[in-house]
């Protein structure tokens, strides 16, 4: 069979759907071929979430069809239905994190004996079997909150298909995972492909499409813009697709590390963390420090110790010669240290207030005297950050729960900003964000790092990293290797992975 | 397949141990309160002797059987993640609304209707209390009102009505149909007993083993799953408000029949008590977690402390103080011997 003779298994056509006076999708379209991987990729706001939406039928488009393997899709209040055709796992979790794996995966659809009352040990062995069968290695019996992301994915994934979907949308399922949870997953949608599940994939990673898919749609404004083989569509076309003009991504970012004899601004000695990862590195004024490694290398404990989030077990850390005390956020703060925190919906926001309360949060004594806040000062400082933050919003008072993901974390970005950082950290600042977004969060890190200042980014992305004068690689606790600029992308994730690939 | 599994699992560190004993915890968390119970019993026998006798224990248990049913009620609220200030209101009104249409003026002094038969009162009470729990759905479900608020609102004006229709004062010459269930014995154990280690026995199971309880528990945790696995939460929360109603009512009744009058703050301030056993039981006022056993412990943890204090011969007026006390102690308690901080 050529491409073109099989029949689409998910085909959605002339779809518009609108909120009030927004249009949210114009006439869009996506024809899925059974068996492929397919990748959906637009900037935030492009139409991708409402797609979903429709696809999976939590909502019915304005205009337009939806078909599944060239029937009509079925009504809207059909929820089986639906469910037997397609299925999606989404950033938000739909696990019950109090209730047991077992009992998530047959949710008000579990095994019922005599008098209706549900047969726990047989819930259970379905359970195991639905697991097994799909090759996930989960204890059904452990309350759900229990899992990892990774573990939590698998576990949507393999409830879904045992509904009969064959067809699995995931949502940005990499953006919470790290490079080896990543492979996994790939390894697993590789695995699940071969066994005829197909999938629509939704990314801001560029990179991971170029991995693991075969044809990617791009949407822009509400429309489809284009869809071809990804081979057919190189990095450069992608981005202009995405964006509607010439962005070149990467670009050449090589600059001159700083001089050997800039002074030393940070030091962070014989630093442990309370999981038993242990750090030691300097920095000089003006220097981009990176801090890569995989899930279990400890490298988020060190960032979170670093910044007082977590008390650790010893060691200490100095800027500008000003001994950090041991697990203290505010003494962090009045030592000039500034965080992007990993997760920024739980540790970098308070979602229902506004910009330039979220902005101002971590410099009170910036915006009032006396106890007493100035509003017109804080709104001034926010109004700044808008400004040079490229922040998508009418003004400083709207609520950050109104911003898109990549606004928000701009927010965020401007949070760590406000107190004039001497030590910058950021930990996987571009997670879930959109290209052009994620082009003016790293544009920070080179004004941050002219002023003489030490940025040190906390992340496996390859793009956050490529900015870093030096890279250090965590493997298992311990910083195994320290990489100039320049390095190559595959010695890098090898690095991260405990492998050196010169010497095997 | 199975290839790829193992490869990705093998090159992976096993999980920390910490992730496979949750599991047997979780199991144990229903009995959590047991040691603390143990202690005050010892504790009880300690200060009195009395305490382990048969009608001591019979004493407790029936002493809280009234507002056990309420605590069963609220914990049924609070597993699917609302809560219901208001039971304690319905727990006076429902008895009231039936003594106010049934007793006769005549022999009250006034007070009451006479308008209907005293064979209807139990169907009354209970449709008072169906009625009271439909509406509070009406509020929280259909206006999406936030429940908190809707049930205080709630409580206010429910007890402002029963004192409107008693006038402040008390229903008494109550008929024998209010007062049979609430002094009645069976088998030499008052009906109340029954009635309420009944009721939870039965909470048990439908909350243990069936797809509508364990509905709760989703709606609970995560409302949106909840509704995508088909579980249709609006209903299933206003059914629950409405069962809660009834069993509001329920105690209500069995408390006027003991006493064999309706006072117009029947069942005033119950509800922080209420409160109070369910958290101590190891119920979460943000919904999902819980049981009805351990919810049942914590009522007993709760009536078994004040009992000792009775016995110990500590003066009325210090009662309040000493509620409230055995309220922070038990807490902390279970919070000890379960290992888990009660939310």
């Amino acid at each position: 069979m050529t491409y073109e003779e099989q029949p689409p298994l998910v085909e959605a056509v002339d779809i518009g759907k609108r909120f009030g006076s927004t249009v949210a999708l114009d006439r869009a379209g996506i024809t899925v071929r059974a068996g492929e991987t397919h990748a959906l990729v637009g900037r935030n706001g492009a139409g991708k979430s409402t797609l979903v939406d429709i696809l999976t039928g939590l909502q019915a488009p304005d205009t337009g069809r939806v078909s599944f393997g060239g029937r009509a899709a079925p009504p809207l209040g059909d929820r089986d239905a639906w469910r037997r055709q397609v299925a999606c796992v989404y950033q938000k979790s739909t696990i019950i994190g109090a209730l047991t794996v077992a009992e998530n995966l047959f949710l008000n659809r579990h095994d019922r004996g005599a008098g209706g009352l549900i047969r726990w040990r047989a819930l259970r062995r379905s359970a195991r079997e639905l697991l097994a069968t799909w090759s996930v290695d989960v204890d059904v019996d452990q309350p759900a909150s229990a899992l990892t992301v990774e573990q939590r994915q698998f576990v949507e994934i393999a409830r879904a298909l045992s509904f009969g979907a064959r067809f699995i949308i995931l949502d940005e399922p990499t953006a919470q995972l790290d490079g080896t949870g990543i492979a996994r997953l790939f390894d697993r949608i590789r695995a699940l492909r071969a066994q005829g599940v197909t999938f629509l994939f939704i990314s801001h990673h560029l990179q991971e499409i170029y991995e693991i898919c075969d044809v990617v749609t791009v949407f822009r404004d509400a429309r489809h813009i284009v869809t071809a083989p990804v081979a057919e569509l190189d990095r450069a076309a992608l981005v202009a697709a995405m964006t509607g003009e010439d962005v070149s991504l990467a670009g050449d970012t090589y600059r001159p590390p700083p001089p050997a004899d800039a002074a030393v601004r940070v030091v962070v000695r014989d630093l442990v963390t309370a999981s038993g990862a242990g750090a030691s590195f300097e920095a000089r004024a003006g220097e981009v420090v990176g801090l890569a490694g995989g899930g279990s290398s400890g490298k988020f404990e060190v960032a979170e110790a670093l910044v007082g989030l977590a008390k650790p077990a010893g060691g200490k850390v100095t800027v500008d010669g000003r001994t950090l005390r041991r697990g203290s956020v505010p003494d962090a703060l009045a030592a000039g240290v500034g965080l992007v925190p990993q997760d920024r919906h739980r540790q970098g926001l308070v979602p229902l207030l506004s910009i330039a309360e979220n902005v101002t949060m971590t410099v009170p004594g910036r915006i009032g005297r006396h106890g007493l806040i100035s509003p017109a000062r804080r709104d001034a400082i926010a109004h700044g950050f808008i400004t040079d933050l490229a922040i998508k919003a009418s003004g400083p008072h709207v609520p950050v729960s109104d911003l898109s993901g990549g606004n928000q974390q701009k927010v965020v970005m401007g949070r760590a900003l406000a107190g004039d950082p001497k030590l910058l950290v950021l930990v996987t600042p571009t997670a879930g964000v959109d290209v052009r977004s994620k082009q003016t969060l790293l544009g920070v890190v080179e004004q941050v790092r002219e002023r003489g200042n030490v940025v040190l980014i906390v992340s496996d992305e390859l793009d956050d990293l490529r900015i870093c004068d030096r890279v250090l690689v965590m493997v298992q606790g311990r910083i195994v290797r320290e990489m100039p600029a320049g390095w190559r992308d595959n010695d890098l994730v090898a690095a991260m992975e405990g492998v050196d690939l010169d010497h095997v | 397949m199975s290839d790829t599994l193992s490869s990705t699992t093998a090159a992976e560190a096993p999980p920390p141990p910490a992730t496979r004993r949750i599991p047997a915890l979780a199991r144990l968390r229903d009995l959590a309160l047991v040691p603390a119970i143990v202690t005050v019993a010892i504790v009880g026998y300690i200060v009195s002797p009395v305490f382990l006798r048969t009608d001591n224990i019979i004493n407790v248990l029936q002493s809280m059987s009234e507002i056990a049913i309420v605590v069963l009620a609220e914990t049924l609220v609070l597993i699917t993640g609302k809560m219901d200030l208001s039971l304690e209101s319905t727990f006076g009104l429902a008895p009231g609304i039936a003594a106010w249409l049934i007793v006769d003026p005549a022999v009250t002094h006034g007070l009451g209707l006479h308008a209907v038969p005293g064979a209807l009162a139990i169907p009354l009470v209970l449709l008072t209390g169906a009625l009271i729990g439909a509406f509070n759905g009406l509020l929280i479900v259909r206006f999406g009102l936030n429940g908190f608020i809707v049930t205080l609102g709630m409580l206010i004006v429910l007890r402002g009505l029963l004192t409107g229709i008693s006038g402040g004062k008390t229903f008494f010459a109550l008929p024998e149909s209010m007062t049979y269930l609430g002094s009645a014995s069976w088998l030499a154990v008052p009906a109340s007993i029954w009635i309420s280690l009944i009721l939870f026995a039965v909470a048990v199971v439908v909350l243990g083993y069936t797809r509508a309880g364990r509905s709760l528990y989703a709606i609970g945790g995560n409302a949106d799953a909840a509704r995508a696995a088909g579980v249709r939460t609006d209903r299933v929360v206003w059914l629950t408000l409405i069962i809660a109603g009834t069993l509001a009512a329920l105690a209500g009744l069995l408390i006027s029949g003991r006493l064999a009058s309706v006072t117009a703050a029947q069942g005033d301030g119950a509800i922080f008590q209420v409160f109070a056993a369910a958290v101590i039981g190891g119920v979460s006022l943000n919904g999902g977690k819980g049981t009805v056993f351990g919810a049942f412990t914590g009522v007993l943890l709760l009536f078994l402390i004040i009992n000792v204090l009775t016995l110990a011969g500590v003066p009325a007026q210090w009662t309040n103080f000493l509620n409230g006390a055995v309220i922070l102690v038990a807490l902390v308690v279970s919070r000890v011997t379960g290992g888990k901080a009660q939310t």
